[in-house]
């Protein structure tokens, strides 16, 4: 089966010689929930950009569906459809309109579109605002406006910039269950996002970019396999007498918050036994950060930035560390 | 795409396009209805009773086909201007350019709206001068294929311009220094022939000249050029924008990066 999406050394030099994109590599097979992740102009909406035909690219090859975007440019997009970062609809029109005209550019007729418009409106909770101007939504409705556009004609990839920025938890929920409901659709879902969690929760496999180059590409358990330390915060009766963890990095934060840095290989029950010991009680417990993003963190920075094996002690003014 | 399917595209951008200006008629259509009813009034009324005959038609009777005209001229070029800058300034231009839209259907998509503005407001225009004076046809032909034309011919300019503005200011430029001189010396209120023969010579350089003679004739059945150089004209203009057009939006200028 073809993939859904393959990209081959694709370059970007902008304008004034900013090299944006450095020869990235990279395949979404059909049917994925694929993560691009990457810091602030790691190259994320340039490579976006070029698959959309936004963004003339340099020099390299895309194909979509297997159509050349060289060679075979409407069919391809016809494939696509786009959630970009920013709000790029008319304000002043109403949703409606929006979702009608955006059917028609694809060849979408008026009866078939006014149908789906009534169909994702409904669906995204917009279906009461359907004769507002654009204007007039909220910060959410504007994100899920443009997501209903982007599905106006059925595209068999759905290519989400940042589609939750700016959105409350609640509604951001909704909208991950109803890209889940997409995705098993079988529609092909490419997702960049700064909540790392949303990317750990939704996607099944992950590309990261950073200054122009991809730095990962596999599957999301396969990354989150290599985290090898992860950072517990431990809620515990109040304390001043320093604690002996040993074999841990740890960190006493106030007198009742201990951050503890626990190898894959060692397991929690000797920090409980060791606190447990000095008749400390743990009240409750969390992971300090997500763990998709404490890789990429270090995938991003080239370190560890969780190294058990660095045994060194640093006091800040807010902390205690203890080893 | 299939040739439905880029029916239905340019059907949708022209419907959007036709919507634009009806919804924000008050900004759109009433302008230049006062303008030209002010123009009507000084001077076809007030000056024009002084003046005589112009051509051998009171003055109210000559100045109306290029009033008209005129009209047509700049509603047709406003109305792209701003209708792609603005599409432009708010990125919803983006939902064309993502989408497969051949780029001559995103064009002649354009052009139309402005091409119905402007037809629009000519018909307005032309409403609003039957209560000034009698309006006689010579040749409804002649004035069908020359108000077309024009109208397509400035709708070009416009699109033109809005790709190369890069703010509100940038599409007001022209129309002010360019647009308005060139019709204002088109031969809208005087036959050049009343011209020094120099000015004659200059005025001949000017494609407004053409645009509402050919027109005039169309009404009156009297020109100051050749209905033939004229039309050679226009489609010497009416291709060559339309080239220039093309060439910008499939290089993407100021559109893609």
């Amino acid at each position: 089966m073809q993939p859904a999406l393959e990209i081959v050394d694709l370059q970007k030099v902008y304008k004034g010689g900013f090299h944006a994109l450095k020869g990235i590599n990279l395949t979404v097979n059909q049917g994925d929930f694929f993560a691009l992740l990457g810091p602030n102009g790691a190259g994320k909406s340039t490579t976006i950009g070029v698959i959309t035909s936004l963004v003339n690219k340099t020099s390299g090859r895309v194909n979509v569906y297997g159509c050349d975007i060289d060679t075979e440019l409407e069919a391809a997009k016809s494939h696509i459809g786009l959630v970009p970062q920013e709000f790029n609809f008319n304000q002043f029109e109403t949703l409606t309109r929006i979702l009608v005209n955006q059917a028609g550019y694809y060849g979408v007729d008026r009866t078939l579109a006014l149908q789906r418009a009534e169909k994702y409106l409904r669906q995204l909770e917009l279906w009461d605002k359907r004769d507002t101007p654009a204007r007039m939504l909220s910060g959410g409705m504007k994100r899920r406006l443009m997501i209903a556009r982007a599905l106006m004609h059925e595209p068999k990839m759905l290519i989400l910039d940042e589609p939750t920025a700016g959105v409350d938890i609640e509604l951001r929920r909704s909208m991950w269950e109803f890209l889940q409901e997409l995705n098993q659709q079988g529609i092909t879902i490419i997702l960049t996002t700064h909540y790392l969690e949303e990317a750990e929760m939704l996607c099944r496999n992950i590309g990261i970019i950073d200054g122009g180059v991809i730095v990962e590409n596999t599957s999301m358990k396969a990354l989150l396999a290599t985290l090898d330390v992860e950072t517990f915060v431990l809620d515990i009766t109040p304390t001043e007498k320093t604690l002996a963890l040993n074999g841990f990095v740890s960190r006493l934060i106030d007198d009742h918050t201990l951050e503890v840095d626990v190898k894959k290989s060692q397991g929690l029950n000797p920090v409980f036994a060791a606190l447990t010991e000095q008749n400390i009680q743990v009240l409750s417990m969390r992971n300090k950060s997500n763990r998709l993003e404490e890789l990429f963190v270090r995938l991003v920075n080239g370190t560890n930035s969780a190294d058990a094996n660095n045994t060194s002690t640093t006091n800040t003014d807010n902390s205690k560390e203890t080893n | 795409m299939s040739s439905s399917t880029n029916l239905i595209a340019l059907k949708s951008i022209l419907y959007k396009e036709t919507h634009r200006f009806m919804r924000i008629w008050v900004q759109t259509l009433v302008p230049p209805a006062i303008t030209i009813s002010l123009y009507f009034v000084i001077f076809g009324s007030l000056i024009g009773s002084r003046i005589g005959e112009m051509g051998g038609f009171d003055y109210m009777a000559f100045i109306v086909p290029g009033l008209i005209m005129m009209s047509v001229i700049t509603n047709s070029y406003s109305n792209v201007a701003s209708s792609f800058f603005s599409a432009k300034w708010q990125r919803n231009v983006e939902e064309m350019l993502v989408a497969p839209v051949p780029n001559w259907v995103i064009v002649a998509g354009y052009v139309g709206g402005g091409m119905a503005r402007g037809l629009l407001v000519g018909l307005i225009v032309t409403f609003i001068a039957l209560f000034f004076t009698d309006i006689q046809v010579h040749n409804p032909w002649v004035i069908a294929i020359t108000v077309a034309l024009t109208s397509a011919t400035f709708s070009l300019g416009g699109l033109i311009n809005a790709v190369f503005a890069k703010s509100f200011d940038d599409i007001s430029i022209i129309p002010t220094f360019v647009l308005t001189p060139l019709t204002y010396l088109g031969g809208v209120f005087y036959s050049i022939s009343l011209l020094p023969e120099f000015w004659q010579g200059v005025s001949q350089l000017n494609p407004v000249v053409y645009m509402v003679n050919a027109f005039r004739y169309g009404f009156l059945g009297i020109s100051d050029v050749s209905l033939t150089v004229a039309f050679s004209v226009l489609g010497f203009f009416i291709v060559s924008m339309w080239a220039v057009a093309m060439y910008l939006i499939n290089k993407g200028i100021g559109l893609r990066s």
